[in-house]
C-alpha cells in the first residue's frame, strides 16, 4: 500500500500544447494517503479517466510526475506499479471455477496453496460467494461476474492501490447496494488505498472518504461528502452534487445582507466584504410558506416517494424545493432560505466569509 | 388509442419468460416497467411491438387484434440504451431517415423534422454530426428518431441507462413534458424505483417474468398488494421483520405496539386476524431519533454511507438486515450499538403467501 503524490501533473493529448485550453488535465498538486478512499467524479470529458489512466500506468503524463510512496512511478508501465484494477465490464475467465478466477492473481505470483486457499475462502465469503466456489463463471449474471471481479480486485494484500473504473455500471440497484457496503467493509477490514471513478454522485460520495470532484479538467473540490453538500467550493460542485443540485440566484452581497436582481432582501449567516456575483441555496434549505417569504410561482410538483420536488419559478429563473413526506403545498406559497445555509460565489468560486 | 394485451404469455427454451399478463394501455398515458434485470420488460416490450409473436393470448390495438402483424407494419418506435444514430449523417438527416423510409414529401418531412427538434431542443444542432453532440444530445436525436414518425406507441427500453448522471436527471425532467406534447403511449423500461417515481404516470412492476401490480405509480408505491411489489419499488431495499398479531397487539420481536398509535388515529391493524405476518418498512421511516408512539430496536451498525445531507445506516437487528434513511451526518464504528425507531404507522403487513394482509396507516393518508 502506498501514498500517491501526484507533482505538477498535466497532460496534454497534443504534441505541442500552446495554452491551458489544449491541457485535457490542468496542472495538479495532490497527495492521497496511504489507505483512503478516493472517488473522482465528473462528468463525461472532465479528465477523471485521463487521471486514472495516469495512475494505472496506461498513459504517460506529458508534465510532471507520480509518485507510489517515495518511488517515483512516471515511466513504469502498468505490470511494475502493483496495483490491482476493476473495470466497468466483469473480466472474468469463462472456463474457470469461481475459486480459481479468485485465484489467479496469487497463483500469477507463486504464493503458497495453504495461503491462497485461505484467502480465496475469506474473499468468497466476503462478496456471497462461498457456496459457488467450485462452479464455472460461465453463465453466471452480470452481476455474480462483476462480483468476482471485485474479490479479484481484492485478493491480493500487497497491492500499492485498486483503481476502479465505474464497477458498478452494469448492476442492478438492489445488488450495488450489497457490492457498495461489501465495498466498504473490505475496504476497513484490508485498509487498501482505493480509487474509484465514477460519474454517479451517489457512489461516489457513500463510497469515499474524500470525494475528487473535477470539471472541465480541474479538480475543483476534494472533500469529505459532507463538505461538497455544505460548503461546494465552486458553481459546478453546487450543481452536480445533490438532486436536484443547488439553486443560484444572480445577488449583490455586502455584510449580512444579500440583495437579488428585484431588490428583494435576504438574510445572510455570515458576514462578507462586497460580492457581485451569485448566492446558492440546497433545495433541502428552501422552506415554503404561507406569508413573510419571496414570491415564487410553483410550475410542477413531483412527488418522488420519501419527499416531494417543487418545481418552481423566482424572478423567471427556476428554483427547486424539497418538501417532506406528508406537508401540504400551499396554493399561493413563498419561499424562505435558511441563513446559514447560503453560500456566496463570485466568479463561480465560493466566497469565504469574514472571520471564517 | 388504446394498447390491450390479453393473457399474453411467451416460452423461450421451454422458460416461461412472460406469464400470461393482460394489460390495457391508453393514450397519452407515460406506462413505466419496473423490475431487475431478467424481470421480463425486454421480453414484454417486444410483444408489444411485434417484434415477437405471443405463444398465447391477443394483443389489440384500437380494438383490432394485431396479435402476429409485422411490426414494419404497426405505428410503433422504439429507443433502446445504446442510442442509435447514424454517424455519417446530419442531426436533420437522422431524424428525417424514418419519413424517408415512409417515402413523405419533401415538404412534410421538412415541417415534422423542425417541429420534432424544436420539441427536444436540438433545433441549433441540426446541421451537426451525431458525434459532434454530447452524450444527452445524442439520446435526444434517437428520441426524435422514434418520434418524429408519430408513432402511437413508443417504446423506450433504459433509454437514459448509459448516461452520465447528471444527463439522465435532466432528461427524466425533459420526458414527461415531450410525451405529454406527443400524444402517444409511452412504456419505459426501468430498474431504477427513484425513474419510475420522477416519470410518475402509471407503473407496472415485474418480476421473474409476471406484472405483479399495475397502476398509479405513486399509488403502486405507497400502497403494494405484496411484498414483491414493494421490494422491487423500494431503493434501498425493503426492510423486513416477522411479527405475531395477537388482539390489539401487534409484537415486533421484544417490542409491542398498542392498537393506537400516539396520534389517535383509527386502530393500528384492527381488520388483521390474529397469527403471523411479515412487516415491511422503507429505509426513510427508519430513524435515530425517538418519537411518540415509535418503538425502538436495538440494533449493531454494520456499515454507515454518507451522502452530504443524509446517512445510509446498514443496520443488523438480530439475523435481519436493515437500512435507515437518516438526516444528518452520522459517522459511527461498525459494531456499535444503537437503537433504531419505527413508527408503526409506517409499517406494510405481508401474509404468509406474501400478500398485503394491511397497508401502512400513512399510505392511506397520504
Amino acid at each position: 500500500m502506498a501514498q500517491i503524490t501526484l507533482k505538477n501533473l498535466a497532460h496534454s493529448y497534443l504534441p505541442r500544447p500552446q495554452g491551458v485550453q489544449d491541457y485535457a488535465l490542468k496542472e495538479m498538486d495532490h497527495v492521497w494517503q496511504d489507505g483512503g478512499a478516493y472517488a473522482l467524479l465528473g462528468s463525461s470529458g472532465c479528465g477523471k479517466t485521463t487521471l486514472l489512466n495516469i495512475i494505472s500506468g496506461l498513459l504517460r503524463p506529458s508534465h510532471g510526475r507520480v509518485l507510489f510512496g517515495d518511488h517515483d512511478v512516471t515511466d513504469a508501465a502498468t505490470a511494475a506499479r502493483n496495483i490491482a484494477q476493476v473495470f466497468q465490464f466483469p473480466v472474468v475467465y469463462d472456463t474457470m471455477t469461481v475459486r480459481e478466477n479468485l485465484a489467479f492473481p496469487l497463483r500469477n505470483r507463486g504464493k503458497d496453496p495453504g495461503y491462497i486457499r485461505d484467502r480465496v475462502a475469506q474473499i468468497g465469503r466476503i462478496i456471497g460467494m462461498e457456496e459457488m466456489l467450485n462452479r464455472k463463471a460461465q453463465g453466471l449474471t452480470a452481476d455474480a461476474k462483476q462480483k468476482i471481479s471485485l474479490g479479484r480486485g481484492m485478493v491480493r494484500e500487497d497491492v500499492n492501490a485498486i483503481l476502479f473504473d465505474e464497477p458498478l455500471t452494469v448492476i442492478d440497484p438492489h445488488m450495488k447496494w450489497e457490492l457498495r457496503t461489501q465495498l466498504k467493509q473490505l475496504h476497513r477490514e484490508f485498509g487498501h488505498t482505493m480509487i474509484y471513478v465514477t460519474h454517479d454522485q451517489t457512489e461516489a460520495l457513500t463510497f469515499a472518504d474524500k470525494v475528487v470532484v473535477m470539471y472541465d479538467g480541474r479538480v475543483v473540490q476534494m472533500g469529505t461528502p459532507q463538505d461538497l453538500f455544505e460548503t461546494p467550493a465552486h458553481t459546478f460542485v453546487g450543481y452536480f452534487i445533490g438532486s436536484p443540485g443547488m439553486n443560484f440566484l444572480p445577488a449583490r452581497v455586502l455584510g449580512n445582507r444579500a440583495t437579488l436582481d428585484d431588490g428583494a432582501q435576504v438574510d445572510l449567516g455570515a458576514e462578507y466584504a462586497a460580492v457581485d456575483g451569485q448566492i446558492g441555496i440546497r433545495p433541502e434549505h428552501v422552506t415554503l410558506t404561507e406569508s413573510g417569504g419571496l414570491p415564487v410561482t410553483i410550475r410542477r410538483v413531483e412527488d418522488v416517494g420519501r419527499h416531494r420536488l417543487v418545481r418552481a419559478e423566482m424572478q423567471g429563473r427556476p428554483l427547486n424545493i424539497v418538501v417532506p413526506e406528508g406537508t401540504a403545498v400551499a396554493a399561493q406559497p413563498q419561499v424562505r432560505f435558511t441563513p446559514a445555509r447560503i453560500n456566496v460565489y463570485a466568479d463561480d468560486w465560493r466566497v469565504t466569509p469574514r472571520g471564517a | 388509442m388504446t394498447l390491450e394485451l390479453h393473457g399474453v404469455s411467451r416460452m423461450v427454451g421451454g422458460r416461461s419468460h412472460i406469464h400470461p399478463t393482460s394489460l390495457t394501455l391508453n393514450r397519452g398515458t407515460m406506462n413505466v416497467l419496473l423490475g431487475p434485470t431478467l424481470s421480463g420488460k425486454t421480453s414484454l416490450m417486444r410483444l408489444m411491438a411485434g417484434l415477437d409473436r405471443p405463444d398465447t393470448g391477443r394483443i389489440l390495438w384500437n380494438g383490432d387484434d394485431v396479435t402476429g402483424q409485422r411490426v414494419q407494419d404497426r405505428g410503433v418506435a422504439m429507443v433502446y440504451q445504446q442510442f442509435i444514430n447514424y454517424p455519417g449523417l446530419t442531426v436533420y438527416e437522422n431524424i428525417a431517415s424514418p419519413l424517408r423510409i415512409l417515402r413523405r414529401s419533401r415538404r412534410e418531412i421538412d415541417a415534422r423534422v423542425r417541429e420534432t427538434a424544436e420539441m427536444l431542443r436540438l433545433t441549433p444542432m441540426l446541421g451537426r454530426k451525431p458525434l459532434e453532440l454530447s452524450g444527452g444530445q445524442q439520446q435526444r436525436c434517437a428520441l426524435a428518431r422514434a418520434l418524429v414518425k408519430g408513432a402511437g406507441l413508443v417504446l423506450l427500453d433504459e433509454p437514459l441507462a448509459n448516461l452520465d448522471y447528471k444527463l439522465r436527471e435532466e432528461l427524466r425532467v425533459e420526458i414527461p413534458r415531450i410525451f405529454e406534447a406527443s400524444g402517444a403511449i409511452f412504456v419505459y423500461a426501468t430498474t431504477e424505483p427513484e425513474e419510475a417515481l420522477l416519470l410518475g404516470g402509471m407503473t407496472a412492476t415485474l418480476w421473474q417474468g409476471r406484472v405483479t401490480q399495475f397502476g398509479p405509480t405513486p399509488q403502486v408505491f405507497r400502497q403494494p398488494r405484496d411484498a414483491t411489489t414493494a421490494r422491487v419499488f423500494s431503493d434501498p431495499p425493503m426492510n423486513f421483520l416477522p411479527v405475531v398479531k395477537q388482539g390489539d397487539r401487534v409484537i415486533f420481536g421484544d417490542q409491542v405496539a398498542r392498537g393506537q398509535t400516539a396520534q389517535g388515529q383509527a386502530g393500528l391493524f384492527a381488520g388483521v386476524a390474529d397469527g403471523r405476518y411479515l412487516a415491511g418498512f422503507r429505509a426513510n421511516h427508519l430513524g435515530m431519533a425517538p418519537r411518540d408512539g415509535a418503538l425502538g430496536f436495538a440494533a449493531r451498525i454494520a456499515v454507515t454511507e454518507i451522502t452530504g445531507a443524509e446517512t445510509y445506516l446498514h443496520v443488523t437487528h438480530g439475523g435481519d438486515r436493515w437500512v435507515g434513511l437518516v438526516e444528518g451526518v452520522h459517522r459511527l464504528n461498525p459494531g456499535t450499538a444503537v437503537t433504531v425507531w419505527l413508527d408503526p404507522a409506517h409499517v406494510y403487513l405481508f401474509d404468509a403467501s406474501g400478500r398485503l394482509a394491511a397497508p401502512a396507516a400513512y399510505a392511506m393518508a397520504a
